[in-house]
């Protein structure tokens, strides 16, 4: 009897607290949606943000995360993909693999500001890179790396022996069954992986408030010319991103609509993570379905 | 299936990417490093052929807005077209960094390089000229509802060094008094302990610290008793302003001299500006800049100030 | 089917390779990109250490600064005449804080775990999942924002003090570092062998006593493994924790009383100190020990891991 109302209570007790951790997100969401929703129009997300007036938007920020977000994919994802392959396909067990596995699990627990802080010394000061993009990117693919590292991993060796097998009995080379056998089996995890990482960086700001700076020149968006200054491409213009962007105006926004902006451009954020979370899903889901399909 | 070869072909386009880039950055800000030709811009002659170059200025988030705000009205004059100018924050230390070794051509700094620069690295600050472009001052401010809208130096000073812990003892409500300050590196801080206390004061246990003026300004507006300064552009209706000992602190008071809690807006050059900077410079000292983008962003046009200050704090009337 | 994994790879790698030099040109190219890569990781931490070590030594080495000075040093007053750098108060507000995070997310992320997989799988894989990933989703600098507009105000008006302080920033960082926790204990209560509560179940066990006397024990070492890297991540968070907590450089008397830690330190004073100046090269230290920090937190995982699979 006793044992039975132990366990009423401590099922009561799981039940709430699973409520509550629902309770706390639909609470917060909806705090940043309802206070955020309302500013968000066409003229929000596409105009240039204004100093002291009101009225100004988040259209700049928005192209820069999303640029910073591609220019990091490129450099993180080979690097990731070659990496994760070798950790997968080429390690053997010895002193060197466990060394490595040590690497890419210390780089994935740096705090961010760690990594902004090293990217301030050596990549903006002793390279000379200045705050841009570029070392805004390359910071971040310090934190992304491992990530990717590990989803490549994990796909990999989540591929049917079989399939693997079958590809070295016929002859070709190792290198040939990972790249034309195995990845493609393992792609639909790697990209539903690599997309939530993604929305990772996204978010990030400590790391880029030493990188990618806090400021965000005048863009021309008719230049497409990677080497201007004012093209929206140059690689070199220092870029403040969307999650900079609301650290920027909440401690330091002088014009009169600074919180509405603050929660519009919070929940642009939010949202925009939220269409990662499920694209990935989806995403993830298609390519499986086409692969398997087609085979 | 071409994997590997789009594999490849990513790489070697991140990498080009990354050396284009290079080239780009290395070609521009060579033709406007200050340190290239520190003494040779006394003989140049801006004016008659046409400039051309770009213009790297790093450092103190309070002058960020001006600075973005007057490079851009600048880049569309028709007279200076050939010149790039890029505006980057990072706080007056990066800043003064930057200039000092070579990175930026101008480092934005709310108070003096003989202040940041000490000890073993006075020399640096030796090497910087001081562009002073703007003024600002601060006020004291407090949560509306202590009761109080002026206090002296003195109550100044025992409030910030902990030894009035209530409004009470200065003529207000009986609430408990929360220091809310800037961190000691601040130069906000830095301005008001040296004009507004005359000493410095230690991080007393249980004050808060924050160097961000909305931070700021939205804590002092929240909580009961608290007590802080804040720039002329941040204050409203929702903290009370406090007058110093008497004097509220309004922009004729600080050019007249009576408000003594102000400081200059620094824009650093390593040596003489190239004629690349200096065109810039002008252009910021020019009237119409002070007298409309300057007071626009609620700083004190420098050309107002009817006294000059050193970085000893000597006040001379001009 | 005799002839175990590893044996077939390399019968046909050496078959593989014989023959065709093509063949053997494009394993070559392949391992060169794999080995320039895993190079590429290995440099990258190296430069990560020792480009940090520099600058985080120099105040030991020429800066004239103990290092027991600065651990045990109770004191932060760098720019005074006679500059102090007791780290103390930001070592404790750091631990503090993350471990206050981890004691308030442990036991919500442990019974969200259970709710997912031993009571309702179903509501808990298509509601409760994908909620907890959200939150991990969600940018650290909009938990600071919210931080300050609700939990700050809230605390102020329930508890004494100004609301800034310790228990707001564990609040910030528990529900930071809940999907870590939440997530580690899920794949841990999912990869138990079900033998295992089938066993106690038949025994006539309530949920409760197979949850307490079977599950939990077993399941210890992954637990904690989550609650570890849950406060790991707390411990490097700067931005959030930076805006709620005050950041006075004391030992706190309360939780609710202005406090800093290591990060909301670096981050306020980084940007306003120059490059090589004592102030700056004291900053670098307390990079420094987050990194070090770092490096024990792994330890620590490892430990627990080896410890999981026995």
């Amino acid at each position: 009897m006793k044992a039975k109302t132990v366990d009423r209570i401590a099922t009561g007790v799981i039940v709430a607290i699973a409520v509550l951790i629902l309770a706390v997100l639909a609470g917060l969401l909806g705090y940043l949606l309802v206070r955020g929703l309302r500013h968000i129009s066409f003229d929000f997300l596409t105009s240039p943000p204004q100093t002291i007036k009101a009225g100004g938007g988040i259209g700049p920020q928005l192209f820069n995360s999303l640029f910073l977000l591609v220019l990091t994919m490129i450099i993180t994802i080979p690097l990731g993909l070659g990496a994760g392959i070798y950790m997968s396909e080429y390690a053997k067990e010895n002193r060197f693999t466990a060394f490595v596995r040590l690497i890419v699990e210390v780089l994935s627990s740096f705090p961010s500001i760690v990594i902004g802080l090293f990217g301030l010394l050596v990549i903006v000061n002793r390279f000379g890179l200045g705050f841009s993009l570029l070392s805004g990117a390359l910071a971040l693919t310090v934190f992304n790396l491992p990530m990717m590292v590990r989803i490549t991993e994990q796909s990999l060796r989540s591929v049917p022996r079989e399939q693997k097998e079958a590809g070295l009995a016929l002859g070709i080379s190792r290198w040939r069954t990972i790249t034309q056998v195995m990845l493609p089996v393992a792609l639909p995890s790697i990209v539903t992986g690599t997309i939530l990482a993604a929305g990772r960086v996204f978010g990030e700001a400590a790391a880029l408030l030493f990188t990618a700076g806090m400021s965000s020149p005048r863009l021309d968006f008719t230049d497409w010319n990677p080497l201007s200054p004012t093209s929206p491409l140059n690689p070199l213009r220092p870029a403040e991103t969307l999650a900079v962007h609301i650290w920027k105006i909440n401690s330091e926004g002088l014009a009169p609509d600074a919180p509405e902006i603050a929660a519009g451009a919070s929940a642009v954020l939010v949202i925009t993570v939220l269409l990662f979370n499920l694209g990935a899903r989806w995403f993830g889901r298609l390519l499986y379905r086409k692969l398997t399909a087609s085979k | 299936m071409k994997k590997s070869l789009l594999l490849l072909m990513t790489f070697v386009l991140a990498l080009t990417l990354a050396a284009c880039g290079n080239k780009g950055n290395n070609g521009a800000n060579g033709a406007a490093s200050p340190s290239e030709s520190p003494s040779a811009s006394g003989s140049a002659s801006p004016s008659e052929e046409k400039l051309t170059g770009s213009i790297l200025a790093t450092g103190s988030t309070a002058l960020q807005p001006l600075v973005e705000q007057v490079a851009q009205k600048f880049m569309a004059d028709s007279k200076y077209s050939g010149i790039t100018v890029q505006v980057q924050g990072g706080g007056s230390g990066t800043g003064l960094t930057q200039v000092s070794e070579g990175q930026a051509d101008i480092g934005n700094s709310d108070i003096f390089a003989e202040e940041k620069f000490k000890d073993a690295d006075a020399p640096k600050a030796k090497e910087l000229v001081d562009h002073q472009v703007a003024v600002v001052a601060m006020a004291a401010v407090a949560h509306p509802k202590v009761g109080v809208d002026n206090l002296t130096k003195q109550q100044l000073v025992d409030i910030f060094t902990g030894k009035i812990t209530n409004w009470k003892d200065v003529g207000g409500a009986d609430q408990k008094i929360v220091i809310i300050n800037r961190p000691s590196s601040s130069g906000t801080r830095k301005t008001f302990e040296n004009y507004a206390l005359g000493t410095k004061t230690e991080d007393l246990p249980g004050s808060i610290q924050q160097d961000s003026s909305g931070t700021v300004k939205k804590l002092v507006a929240e909580t009961p008793g608290a007590i802080a300064y804040l720039a002329l552009s941040y204050l409203d209706d929702t903290v009370q302003v406090l007058k110093y000992d008497g004097v509220e602190p309004t922009v004729e008071n600080v050019t007249s001299g009576k408000y003594p809690v102000w400081a200059y807006e620094h824009m650093y050059t390593k040596g003489e500006p190239t004629p690349v900077v200096k065109a810039f410079l002008d252009y910021m000292m020019s009237e119409e800049i002070q007298n409309a983008d300057v007071k626009e962003l609620n700083f004190i046009p420098i050309t107002s100030m009817q006294i000059a200050r050193d970085a000893n704090g000597n006040v001379t009337q001009k | 089917m005799n002839l175990s994994y590893k044996e077939v790879k390399r019968d046909t790698a050496v078959q593989a390779s014989k023959p065709f030099p093509k063949h053997r040109i494009e394993e070559w190219r392949g391992k060169a990109y794999v080995y320039v890569c895993i190079l590429v990781l290995i440099v990258t931490i190296f430069s990560i250490v020792y480009f940090i070590a520099v600058r985080g030594l120099t105040p030991f080495v020429s800066g004239g600064v103990g290092v027991g000075e600065m651990l045990f040093g109770k004191v932060w007053d760098p720019d005074a005449e006679q500059p102090l750098y007791g780290a103390l108060p930001f070592l404790y507000g750091s631990f503090a804080t993350s471990l206050l995070a981890a004691a308030i997310a442990a036991p919500l992320g442990f019974c969200a775990a259970i709710f997912m997989t031993e009571m309702m799988p179903k509501l808990g894989r298509t509601v409760l999942q994908p909620a907890i990933e959200l939150l991990a989703g969600i940018p650290s600098v909009v938990y600071g924002f919210v931080g300050l507009s609700v939990i700050v105000p809230f605390l102020r008006h329930t508890f004494p003090g100004q609301g800034i302080g310790i228990m707001a920033g564990s609040i910030v960082l528990s529900i930071m570092i809940l999907p870590t926790v939440t997530t580690i204990a899920t794949d841990a209560l999912r990869s138990l062998p079900s033998g295992l509560k089938e066993g106690s179940y038949a025994l006539g066990a309530t949920r409760w006593q197979t949850i307490s006397r079977i599950i939990l024990p077993t399941t210890l070492p992954s637990l904690l493994t989550g609650i570890v890297l849950g406060i790991a991540r707390a411990f490097g968070e700067a931005l959030a924790v930076q805006m709620v907590i005050g950041n006075a450089p004391h030992i706190p008397d309360s939780l609710f009383e202005s406090a800093a830690t290591l990060t909301s330190i670096i981050t306020l004073s980084m940007g306003n100190t120059t490059l090589g100046s004592a102030h700056n090269n004291a900053l670098w230290s307390l990079a420094l020990i987050l990194l070090l920090m770092t490096f024990v937190f792994v330890f620590i995982v490892r430990l627990l891991e080896r410890r999981a699979k026995r």
